[in-house]
Parts: C-alpha cells; sequence; structure tokens
C-alpha cells in the first residue's frame, strides 16, 4: 500500500515536470479528410524545418465546423464553405488553401481508369437510385464499346459530415431538378440509397472492396488508391479527365476579392477544359482568438504553406493558390484577426 | 500514548476511513446519475423540438435538420437479435461440451481459450471482419445465399459483405464468449443428484441434459442471452466497421444499415448544428437506457444462481 | 425395444456431436482471428514501427511509437485514478456496508456498468470536460478509461476481499487494532493476489477501448506528455489506419492490433494463472 502511494505520488511528480517542459507544444486543427494528405505533408516537412508541431486529424469538413466554432482545436478545415453569415455569427475567419477536384469513382471488373464515360443526368440518376444496374441501356448507349456488367450497382457515399459531399451534393443539385427537389446539398444529406462510408478513406476503401460499385472521393484519393475514375461531360459538354489543368480552369476566372468570406463554389464552371466537380478548401479561426501564441503559430504555418507548400501541393495532385490570392489573405488576416485587441498579423 | 488518546485516535482514524471508502462507494450512483442528467441535459434541445416523435420518426437527415431515432434503433435491434441467433445454440453447445463432455483435461484449456475470445478488443474483431470475413461473406456465402434463399426478402439484395447480417455476425463471435461462459457456470449448478437419478433410470446423456439440465438451468440462460444482448446493442467498433451505416430500414439482411452505436461514432464530432449534435446525444442516451434495463433484468434473472 | 433404444442412442450422439461442433467452431475463430492478427501484423513489426512518429500518407516509413507510449500513458493515469476509488468503493462494500441499502444498489448498479455502452461514456466526458476544457486531452481520455475501470475494480476488489475469512478480522481486532489497520494491514494482505488480478483484467479491459477515446484523447501525429493536449492510442490509430485507402497503413494497423492483442493475452493468462495460485496455496 505504502509502495503504491509512493508510486502514485511520483508519477505525478514526475508529469508535472513534463508538463513544465512542454507547454504549448501542438497547433491542433481537425477537420476535411479531402486535404489530409497534404496538410500531413506540410505539417512533417514544417516540422522537419521548424519544429513546431501541427496536429491535424482529418475527422471530416462536419467535425472540422464545429470544432473551430466551439474552440476544442486552434483551426477547423473545412471543403463547404461556410456561408458570411454564419461565418460572422460564429466569429471566424475563413480563406482558402488549395484547390481540388472531386471524380467518380467506379469498381468494375475489366474497366481501367478514365473508360467509363458518365453525363451529369445519369450520375445523379445512379445517386438517386433510378438507375439500379450497370446494365441500363443509358449507360451502355453512352459507352457502347465496353462491356459492363449485368449487376447491381452499388452505391457509396460518407457517413459523416463532409465537404466532398457538399462539392459532390452541390454539383448534382446544379445538374439534377429531381435531386433539387428530392435531396438537396450539403456536408450530410438524406441520401435516397447506399453504403456509407466514414472520411474519404472510408469510402474509398469500400469502393475498392465492394465490386460493382461507384464512389467519389477527392482526386488524391483516387490516384493514391489506383481507383477507377470515370469521365464526365462538362457543362461546355466535353468529356473531360480530372487533371491539374481540367481543375486549374474551373478555377480560372474566380473573383476571390468580391466574394464574400471567400465562400467561391466551383462546381458545373463554365470554362473550357473544366472538370465540373472541383472547390477549395478552407481553414477556420476564430477572429478574436483566445491563445495569442497560438494563432501567431497557425498564421505562419499556413503563410509558409502557401509560400512553401506549391510544389508538395502538386505532387499530391492539388492545385495550389495563386499568388494574388494568399496576398489577400494575409492582407486580411493583418485587417480581422486580433488577439487581446492587438492584430496578430504583422507582416 | 495513554489509553484515553489513543481511543480516539482509534475511533477518528476509522471514522475517516469509514467515511472515505463510502464516499468512493456512493461515487458509483453520483457518477451514473451526472451521467444521465448530461446526457439529457445535452439532448433537451432534441427532446423539445422532437418529443416522442423522436423514436418513431425514420428520417435522419441533416440538411433539413429533420432527425428520427427508428433507423438507428432498428439496426441496433436486428443485428443485436442476429447476433443472439446465431450466438445461442453455438453457446449452449460450448457450455454442454465443457460441463457434461469433455475429458478433464480439456476443459480447463478450452474454457480459456473461449474466455480469451472476450479479451480481444471489439476494434480487432472489426477490422479482422473489415479486412477478412468481409471479403469471404461478399464473395461467397452471401451469392449463395442470395441464389437459394433470396426469394425470401429477408435474403434479398447484393452481396456487399458489409450489412446487418456480417455486423450481426461479427457481434455473434463477440457474445459467445459471454453466453457460453454464463451458462457454463450455470450448467455446474445442477444437483449432480439430478443428474444421476437420471441416469440411474437408464436416461442417456442427452436425455439428461434435455430433461434434467436445461429446465433447472432454464432462467439461467435467459439471463445470460439477455447479459450478450446487453453486450450486442452497446458494442460499436466492430459494427461501425461491418454495418456499412446507412440510415435506412430495409428487410434485407443483406443491406447495410446503421446502429445507434455507429452513428455515435461516426455523427458526433461532426454535427455542425446544434440540433443535430443534441439528437446525437439523445440517442446515446436512448442506448444508454437501453441497456441499463436489459442489464438489469439479466442480472435480476441470474441472481438466483450466484454463489453464496 | 432394441430400435427405440438405438434411436435414442443415435439422437444422444447427433446432440452430442452438435455440442462438440459448437465448441470446436469457438475455438476455430479464435485460432483464426489469433492467425490474421500474428501473420498480418507480424511484417510490420520493425524497428520504425516501435521507434518512429507516423509518417504523412504516400511515404515509406513511419511508426506508432508516439501511439504506443499514449496508450501507456492513458491506461497508467486512468488506473491511478480508477484503482484506489474501485478499491476503496470495494473496501466500503465488503467491511462496512455489507448487507447496508447503499451496498447492494452499488453492487447492482456496478453490475450493470461493467457492460454499458462505452462510447456513451465518451460522449459524457465530452460534454463534461473537452468542451468546457477548450480541448481535448489526454486527461479526458484516462478520465473515461478510469470511469469504465471503476465498477470492475469494485466488484471484484469486493469479492476478493470477500474471501478473506471473518476469524481473520475477529482475531486482529481483538489484538486492539482499530478496523481501519486491519483492513489495510491484514484483510488487504489476505486478498493482496486476488485483488491484482483483478486490476490485471480491468487494466487489460479498458486498454483495448476505442469508442471512448474517439472523443477524448481524440488522436496526435507527434509526441505528447502534456496532459491537455491530444493524444495518440495505439486503438483509435487502427481505427484510423483501418479506414485509410494508404496499404501501408492497413500494414501498420495490422501490427498494431497484434501488440494489443498479444499483451491484453499475456495480461489474462497471467491475471488466471495469478488467480490460480490463490485457488491452490
Amino acid at each position: 500500500m505504502k509502495k503504491f502511494l509512493l508510486g502514485t505520488v511520483l508519477f505525478f511528480a514526475v508529469l508535472f515536470a513534463v508538463q513544465q517542459a512542454s507547454a504549448a507544444a501542438f497547433i491542433n486543427g481537425a477537420g476535411a479528410t479531402f486535404p489530409y494528405p497534404i496538410y500531413s505533408k506540410w505539417a512533417y516537412s514544417y516540422n522537419k524545418a521548424t519544429g513546431v508541431k501541427i496536429n491535424y486529424q482529418s475527422i471530416g469538413s462536419g467535425g472540422g465546423v464545429r470544432q473551430a466554432v466551439e474552440g476544442t482545436v486552434d483551426f477547423g478545415a473545412s471543403d463547404a464553405p461556410m456561408a458570411p453569415e454564419e461565418l460572422e455569427k460564429a466569429g471566424l475567419l475563413q480563406f482558402p488553401m488549395v484547390m481540388g477536384g472531386v471524380v467518380p469513382v467506379v469498381n468494375i471488373r475489366g474497366i481501367k481508369p478514365g473508360e467509363l464515360k458518365l453525363t451529369p443526368e445519369l450520375l445523379a440518376d445512379i445517386y438517386l437510385g433510378k438507375i439500379k444496374r450497370w446494365s441500363d441501356e443509358r449507360i451502355t448507349a453512352l459507352n457502347p464499346d465496353l462491356a459492363l456488367p449485368d449487376k447491381k450497382i452499388t452505391i457509396v457515399r460518407r457517413s459523416d459530415g463532409s465537404g466532398t459531399t457538399w462539392i459532390f451534393t452541390n454539383y448534382l443539385d446544379k445538374v439534377s431538378k429531381e435531386w433539387t427537389e428530392s435531396v438537396g446539398f450539403g456536408k450530410a444529406v438524406s441520401w435516397p440509397t447506399g453504403v456509407g462510408g466514414k472520411g474519404n478513406e472510408g469510402v474509398a476503401t469500400y469502393v475498392k472492396r465492394i465490386r460493382n460499385s461507384i464512389g467519389y472521393v477527392e482526386y488524391a484519393y483516387a490516384l493514391q488508391n489506383k481507383l477507377v475514375h470515370a469521365k464526365l461531360k462538362n457543362r461546355a459538354g466535353q468529356f473531360v479527365e480530372p487533371t491539374m489543368e481540367s481543375f486549374r480552369s474551373a478555377a480560372s476566372g474566380v473573383n476571390w476579392e468580391g466574394t464574400p468570406g471567400f465562400a467561391v463554389v466551383l462546381t458545373d464552371t463554365a470554362g473550357k477544359g473544366a472538370w465540373p466537380i472541383a472547390g477549395a478548401t478552407f481553414i477556420l479561426v476564430h477572429k478574436e482568438a483566445k491563445d495569442c501564441g497560438n494563432i501567431d503559430a497557425v498564421l505562419k504555418f499556413f503563410d509558409w504553406a502557401y509560400k512553401n507548400g506549391a510544389e508538395m501541393a502538386q505532387s499530391l495532385d492539388y492545385v495550389p493558390m495563386p499568388k494574388q490570392v494568399y496576398t489577400l489573405m494575409e492582407k486580411t488576416w493583418a485587417e480581422t484577426i486580433t488577439c487581446d485587441g492587438k492584430p496578430v498579423w504583422a507582416k | 500514548m495513554n489509553t484515553e488518546s489513543r481511543e480516539a485516535a482509534t475511533s477518528s482514524g476509522d471514522r475517516i476511513f469509514k467515511g472515505v471508502s463510502y464516499f468512493f462507494a456512493i461515487s458509483v450512483m453520483c457518477l451514473m446519475g451526472l451521467v444521465v442528467l448530461v446526457l439529457f441535459k445535452e439532448s433537451l434541445p432534441s427532446i423539445q423540438k422532437f418529443g416522442l416523435g423522436f423514436i418513431t420518426s425514420t428520417s435522419w437527415d441533416p440538411v433539413a435538420l429533420e432527425f428520427g431515432a427508428l433507423p438507428a434503433i432498428y439496426g441496433t435491434v436486428v443485428t443485436s437479435i442476429i447476433a443472439i441467433v446465431i450466438a445461442l445454440p453455438i453457446s449452449i453447445g460450448i457450455a454442454i461440451f465443457l460441463t457434461e463432455m469433455a475429458p478433464t483435461s480439456l476443459k480447463g484449456p478450452i474454457g480459456v481459450a473461449i474466455e480469451l475470445l472476450a479479451s480481444i478488443p471489439s476494434i480487432i474483431y472489426g477490422m479482422w471482419g473489415l479486412f477478412i470475413l468481409s471479403p469471404l461473406l461478399g464473395d461467397y456465402v452471401e451469392p449463395f445465399i442470395i441464389d437459394h434463399f433470396g426469394f425470401i426478402p429477408l435474403f434479398d439484395g447484393a452481396p456487399l459483405g458489409i450489412g446487418m447480417l456480417p455486423a450481426g455476425f461479427i457481434l455473434a463471435i463477440m457474445i459467445i464468449p459471454f453466453i457460453s461462459s454464463v451458462s457454463r457456470d450455470v450448467f455446474l449448478m445442477v444437483p449432480s443428484i439430478l443428474k444421476e437419478s437420471g441416469y440411474g433410470v437408464g436416461a442417456t446423456k442427452w436425455e439428461v441434459i434435455r430433461r434434467v439440465v436445461l429446465p433447472f438451468a432454464r432462467s439461467g440462460i435467459v439471463g445470460a442471452v439477455i447479459l450478450g444482448l446487453g453486450r450486442a446493442l452497446g458494442e460499436t467498433m466492430a459494427v461501425t466497421f461491418m454495418i456499412g451505416n446507412s440510415p435506412d430500414i430495409s428487410l434485407s439482411l443483406l443491406d447495410p444499415a446503421t446502429s445507434i452505436s455507429a452513428t455515435l461514432a461516426n455523427e458526433f464530432t461532426e454535427a455542425d448544428h446544434p440540433l443535430y449534435l443534441s439528437s446525437i446525444v439523445e440517442l446515446g442516451l436512448m442506448l444508454f437506457i437501453i441497456t441499463f434495463v436489459v442489464l438489469a433484468i439479466a442480472k435480476l434473472m441470474t441472481r438466483r444462481y450466484e454463489k453464496r | 425395444m432394441n430400435l427405440h433404444y438405438l434411436r435414442r442412442k443415435l439422437v444422444n450422439y447427433v446432440a452430442l456431436g452438435i455440442s462438440l461442433l459448437s465448441a470446436v467452431f469457438g475455438i476455430v475463430f479464435l485460432c483464426w482471428i489469433l492467425k490474421d492478427v500474428l501473420v498480418l501484423g507480424l511484417p510490420a513489426l520493425n524497428t520504425s514501427f516501435f521507434t518512429e512518429l507516423p509518417a504523412p500518407p504516400g511515404m515509406e516509413g513511419g511508426g506508432v511509437a508516439n501511439a504506443i507510449v499514449g496508450t501507456i500513458m492513458i491506461t497508467v493515469i486512468a488506473t491511478v485514478v480508477g484503482v484506489p476509488a474501485g478499491i476503496l468503493a470495494g473496501t466500503y462494500l465488503s467491511e462496512f456496508g455489507r448487507k447496508s441499502r447503499v451496498a447492494s444498489a452499488v453492487r447492482f448498479l456496478s453490475d450493470i456498468l461493467v457492460s454499458a455502452p462505452s462510447i456513451v461514456v465518451g460522449i459524457f466526458v465530452y460534454a463534461l470536460l473537452v468542451g468546457p476544457m477548450g480541448g481535448f486531452s489526454l486527461l479526458a481520455g484516462s478520465l473515461a478509461l478510469a470511469i469504465i475501470m471503476l465498477p470492475v475494480v469494485i466488484r471484484t476488489s469486493e469479492e476478493m476481499l470477500k474471501l478473506v475469512p471473518d476469524s481473520t478480522r475477529e482475531a486482529a481486532l481483538a489484538l486492539g487494532a482499530p478496523q481501519w489497520r486491519v483492513t489495510v494491514q491484514v484483510v488487504y494482505r489476505g486478498a493482496l493476489r486476488g485483488m491484482v488480478t483483478g486490476v490485471m483484467l480491468a487494466v487489460a479491459r479498458v486498454s483495448g477501448e476505442t469508442a471512448p477515446l474517439l472523443f477524448t484523447s481524440f488522436n496526435n501525429t507527434f509526441w505528447n506528455f502534456s496532459l491537455t493536449e491530444p493524444t495518440a492510442s495505439l486503438t483509435v490509430t487502427i481505427f484510423n489506419y483501418a479506414m485509410a485507402p494508404y496499404e501501408e497503413w492497413h500494414s501498420i494497423a495490422w501490427g498494431a492490433a497484434l501488440l494489443i492483442t498479444a499483451m491484453l493475452l499475456v495480461v489474462t493468462l497471467l491475471a488466471r494463472f495469478f488467480a490460480r495460485g490463490r485457488s491452490t496455496g
């Protein structure tokens, strides 16, 4: 008993000593799974370069917004832009970090990446549960050269609150009237049918696992998992492949400065060769920060990422922000983010 | 030290010790009360908004902020029933084997081995289920079921390898150790004089089991099953991996569904609207109350078999 | 007559055969799961697994060193909080309140809480601690596990204390020792083996928990020794890695699964061995 007590005291003493030594060691962020590969790579390199620890956990965009609002993390991340009113209400500032595309992926025996062609209407009808089999004549008419099996289509979608879902359903909402009427769009929707996977990871895992399935994931996930993506018909009427170029053309001509809250949406854009389901992913921070040291570290990290992270982003198939966007963002930081009444960003 | 002050020290020492131990004993009750209170407080917005309709509504729509618990309750109950249906006969068989058949040298090791199944964390069952069991079910077992029993609506669907049946199956493997070890203990309580009089009149081993052991142990077995049910209802990680996370009510056992615990694991940190969050907490509160009632019943039913 | 007898015999063999098959079924699944965990986990257990921090997806190498230490820290703190509280409450049930209403209520509640859904405890601690404290933390995770541990420790320590014969207590009391000294020096000593077993089983039980940690200790890519910061744990790492689509992460998840399963099986077997020592000698 005495030994136990002694052990306990000793344990707490050591713990206390360690507490003192390791105070304020982390910047915690959580949210979107869409940019997780690039954020974790940035965090890894940033840690190597500066010793600062950015702990980013991908829990979904819904979680990113909620944890940012509740203040349980130093920054939140979301692929779904928050509306200006919501931002105002929560006292948050949002700024874009990278852009990317959401791609439909399938698992059908014998079909290779980019072989299957889909139109917006077909995609919506599949997700509405109206087209039930791969051998449906509307699919085969569009893909006469492919041997599509007479099998039931298994739909895979997200089970959690997700910005990828927001971008994807926002697109379906734009292209299908029936989708607008019966489902709508959001980070989580009332899906007509399907299997739910947690995170982009979960959807990718299920599509890989379940034969004759279709899902939607962020492009980097599709590439890294060697998933089979489909070609999509864009607003200009072309069947396009998801590539850096097609994402970039989706983002061309965006007026960041003129969009309140930078809440830019890049789905179904008119650009030639544009991939129709593109989007930016955002960081959320409190305008009046609670912890001056942490918010300073957060902004320094993202400043570093804007300036040094473009190459890493491209290597993972994300489109980095152009220079004029991040100079605009840094101007905004200087103007709006304060801690103890003083501006945080002074560069 | 004189006698008086020593006695005083003694009694105050006793009083303190008793007081401290009493405090910690009471703390269990306080903790329990606090859990219910905190969950209730957090789910208040949802309770006020949806009332009793929460239990019967089938909609789980975060866009329209319409929440109902029925799909999650349905998935929870159906997977738990599947688990019991599979686990009960097997557990009884194991208990019979361990008490009536196995040679003494085997009783110990096999008993231990089965109990070791209970100490494997549920996340490992889930992971094993997703990577090993689910492909087997999806490629071989489910196509077979669909081909031969697909005319029954319960078995009509696509062979995904994840859904209510696979989740129920994993749950069954997880609760077999609980049901079989309680059943074994109950079987061991059967007075040997009863069994011997059975053998005395020339009954076979099975006849003694059926006519003497099982009737004697009946309420103990029922208690064991309810205990297993309590476990199955609240099991989280394995179900989250295997059930498919889809808030739909489907007749087919092969279809994906969701359970209360899987909804909590998937959506608790995600919910970005107060009402959404509060509905999820209300699900948690319901789960807590349901399992509490089920486990209380199990406890009352097995009480008479407890060693005095 | 003969035919009737044969039929009874046949039924007997069939029924017993089915029982045998059920036992085999249980054993087969145990062996199957253990085999897969071993075969798929073993290749992942290299030096970097034990010494390195998690690497970003797509990068070679990386380990779960911080999660191993995190699991140990969370479990140790939970034990330090949960075990003394549980033993003291068990002491009350066995030494002071044996037949009181309070004791039987506590006994009943503890028995139920042992099997209560652990994810609800996670939500409870989130609402109580994570929100108000302004972040996920090592402390919150430990507290959730301590709550789960408490009823297990209460019940086992009570059972073990009760096994100490009353005559021992009376003999010590007759010597004039106050009751608290009798309890601490005589009864605890007599029940030590059993209580250690109980604590080991309780530790084994909670160190494999995932659900209550998802919303409390959360996760961390780096080392953390601070009570107020998020902390990686093996089980949450398994959950994240198994759900992720990267092959190398799956392999690490299997490695972590092997590590934790091996640890739990060893503790459980040790505890059984310990308990057996008590009953025979």
